[in-house]
């Protein structure tokens, strides 16, 4: 069996063992749930429901008439306390619905269909993918419909499914794997039967041998679809690196893989199509993973969308000293939290507990040259540079250096020998680029 | 607990573990064997020579960085470097007060004066080389070996046509800088730093096999050119100082194979047997250059 991969990449410490082991567990009820209606990338929504109206489990909270744009549920049936802004994990503040959960949960979720993907028309499938809310759960959190709806010029010929779940830390995408395969194979036979894909490719990396075993095993039956190992390499789960590793395709700078024929989605997100499919729910819960060794019991569980960060920590043994840093997500693109009461969303892979004992402190030295991050740079980029143009502002030859093509991975940062916030600036960079093409587009 | 007790501070928040002194000591440590066999062929005095030049650089560098009121960083190992590698282009009887004074002007006109370390375009120590050079021509020239002033193998080669023979170039056993003797140590150490991943092979790659190829073909004996004079060390330590040599993968080709073939003209057809040090200094000059027109092609991008 071939092991593909990308060019360049680093390789940081996995430390998957903390939590590879542990199966999917559910915690108790939440005493209190938080929606934010900024779920998705796209269009805002407005609320459906008022202050004090009781509302099933399931039952839609609020929508839209745009379409890229993800509706989001009640996760829990109870009563609406609250309709107001709350600190986002995204950072920054959102309007969200506060619900007292009810001790007796009845469902509300919308139609189901127990046919077969290929006696289903395309369209019904991308309706209840939009219907059910369901963004890219990997963290990008892009409406998956969107993602469905091919324009007319463009044919997709391979639905890809990302298991490589290449952060470290993480381990929920292995365990779906593992306990939910056949769900898995039922959610991208739907995802290709949308897009009219012809064949399905679900990439793992080889630090993940039960997984691969499990999925092939689940595909056995089909011919149209194949599991392929990629190198354990940070980052492999990055869209472009995967479509590189698996096809040699590179999607254009400024595209998207559905230029060169391929769509993507993460594990968790093909199950939450099986579901919204064949049981007409609605994305209500996810999958994550705690861990880190700032939390006593590291584990993997299966929780309501809403449920607050805090009551995780909690199940999971609370901390094991004083902690560092909360992170949601891994550590290489995670965001570190100012507060554990905000909620976990459709995007939360994970909760990463660092202690503060263990906390390093940087102090950026000059650059070198040494290159290191030229190496290492998976879109062939050259942060050492970037970093320095962005610091001067120097627009033009930012986007003349493709600053617009970097993926935020982090690398650059994680290897600099000089600890200098490389990802950082190109960040700030990229954000002030985009802000002036968008002023002289506007002007 | 407290919310405000939590680190907030952008991704990634792991970092690895290596770190500019870390490379620094690491390249030091790795020009041990060459200071040894230095001490072996030349004595004593070689080892004096390179702890006067590492003390001047070290001293010259906390002098500056007090008088620019910036915090002392002399635990980067930088300077140190510098110190061995100035050291390292003096001939064994070079008089102490040359090494002090070509120590000083490295670490001012070479890096000081620019910013510091990160900030110089030419590699210090052979800018404290190129003023000796020019300063005390005859000093920086003479070579003793065995109690007796000799003429370097390139020397011998260009007045005398007279040939060393190669297994004394490769171990050492001849006259010329104290860095400049041993191919084997040279590579040695290089070995280790190209292990380390803290060398740029791409450079020395360049650099030695366009000597080799340009030399042949120009009718001259290319194994001589190779293991005689300073181009191995030069290649591997001179042509490699991070700071002063391209980051892209296509301009460190370009940078090794200029630098060759300012070596060859130098050494075949200008004034002095030797050429690595101008060769180096001179492709210096050519980094921002190279930097802005070797960008790799970033992917999915069409050029």
């Amino acid at each position: 069996m071939s092991i593909s991969t990308f060019k360049k990449g680093v390789h940081p410490p996995y430390n998957k063992q903390l939590s590879q082991s542990k199966q999917i567990a559910t915690i108790d009820q939440p005493e209190e749930i938080t929606i934010p209606l900024q779920q998705h990338i796209g269009a805002p929504l407005k609320p459906v429901v008022e202050k004090g109206e009781e509302v099933k489990r399931g039952q839609l909270l609020a929508d839209t008439d745009s379409f890229v744009a993800a509706p989001v549920h009640a996760s829990l049936a109870g009563k609406v306390t609250a309709i107001e802004k709350v600190p986002s994990p995204q950072g920054g503040r959102v309007l969200a619905i506060k619900i007292d959960p009810a001790e007796e949960q009845k469902n509300d979720f919308f139609a189901a269909s127990e046919k077969e993907p290929e006696d289903i028309a395309p369209d019904k499938i991308r309706q209840a993918v939009r219907k059910a809310g369901i963004v890219g759960m990997g963290g990008a959190m892009f409406p998956t419909h969107v993602k469905l709806s091919v324009p007319e010029d463009k044919e997709i010929d391979t639905l890809i499914i990302n298991g490589a779940e290449c952060e470290p830390y993480l381990t929920i995408d292995h365990r779906l794997m593992l306990e939910k395969s056949e769900k898995i194979v039922t959610g991208l036979r739907f995802l290709m039967r949308a897009t009219g894909a012809e064949r399905g490719i679900i990439g793992i990396e080889d630090n993940k041998p039960d997984a691969i075993k499990a999925l092939k095993s689940a595909t056995a039956n089909f011919t149209d679809i194949t599991v392929e190992i990629t190198e354990t390499k940070y980052p492999q789960g990055g869209e472009k690196m995967l479509i590189k590793a698996l096809l040699d395709r590179e999607v254009p700078v400024g595209g998207l893989p559905l230029d060169v024929g391929i769509v993507v989605n993460n594990v968790a997100t093909a199950i939450a199509v099986a579901a919204a499919v064949n049981e007409g729910k609605p994305l209500i819960d996810r999958g994550l993973t705690i861990t880190g060794e700032g939390i006593n019991n590291p584990g993997n569980y299966q929780v309501p969308i809403g449920t607050p960060v805090a009551k995780i920590i909690e199940a999971a043994g609370g901390f094991t000293g004083e902690p560092g840093k909360v992170i949601l997500g891994g550590p290489m693109m995670g965001q570190a939290q100012a507060s554990i009461d905000v909620p976990v969303i459709k995007g939360t892979s994970g909760v990463l507990v660092l202690p503060k004992d263990k906390l390093e402190s940087y102090s950026p030295a000059p650059c070198i040259n040494c290159a290191r991050c030229v190496d290492i740079c998976p879109m062939s980029l050259v942060p050492t540079r970037l970093e320095k143009m962005a610091q001067k502002e120097n627009l033009d030859l930012l986007e003349e250096f493709q600053v617009m093509n970097c993926i935020e991975c982090g690398s650059c940062s994680y290897i600099c020998p000089a600890q200098r916030p490389l990802v950082h600036y190109i960040r700030i960079g990229k954000a002030a680029v985009t802000a002036r093409n968008k002023s002289e587009q506007g002007g | 607990m407290q919310s405000q007790d939590l680190v907030v501070t952008s991704s990634p928040h792991i970092r690895e573990k290596t770190s500019v002194a870390e490379i620094m000591w690491t390249v030091s440590l790795s020009l041990l064997p060459v200071m040894l066999v230095a001490t072996y062929v030349f004595g004593w005095r070689a080892l004096v020579i390179i702890a006067t030049s590492v003390v001047s650089c070290l001293l010259t560098e906390y002098i500056f960085l007090k008088i620019r009121n910036k915090e002392v960083t002399l635990t980067d190992g930088s300077a140190v470097v510098t110190g061995i590698l100035l050291a390292l282009t003096m001939p064994p009887e070079m008089p102490l007060w040359v090494v002090v004074i070509a120590a000083v002007v490295a670490i001012t006109l070479g890096k000081q004066v620019f910013g510091g370390l990160g900030y110089n375009p030419f590699n210090p120590a052979l800018v404290g080389r190129a003023f000796v050079t020019a300063a005390y021509p005859v000093l920086i020239t003479t070579f003793t070996f065995d109690g007796q002033t000799a003429a370097t193998p390139l020397n011998l080669k260009m007045m005398e046509g007279e040939m060393t023979a190669y297994w004394d170039l490769f171990i050492g056993n001849v006259p010329g800088s104290l860095g400049e003797t041993s191919a084997f140590f040279v590579l040695l150490g290089a070995a280790i730093l190209i292990y380390k991943g803290y060398l740029n092979w791409r450079i020395p790659a360049g650099m030695v096999s366009t000597v080799f190829i340009l030399t042949w073909v120009l009718g001259h004996n290319p194994v001589f050119h190779l293991l005689a004079g300073s181009l191995l060390i030069g290649a591997f330590y001179y042509a490699t100082d991070m700071v002063t040599t391209p980051v892209t993968a296509l301009g460190r080709w370009i940078f090794g194979i200029g630098a060759g073939i300012f070596v060859v003209i130098i050494r075949l057809y200008g004034g002095y047997p030797e050429g690595v040090m101008y060769s180096i200094l001179l492709m210096n000059m050519t980094v921002p250059l190279i930097n802005k027109f070797t960008r790799p092609r970033s992917l999915g991008e069409v050029k």
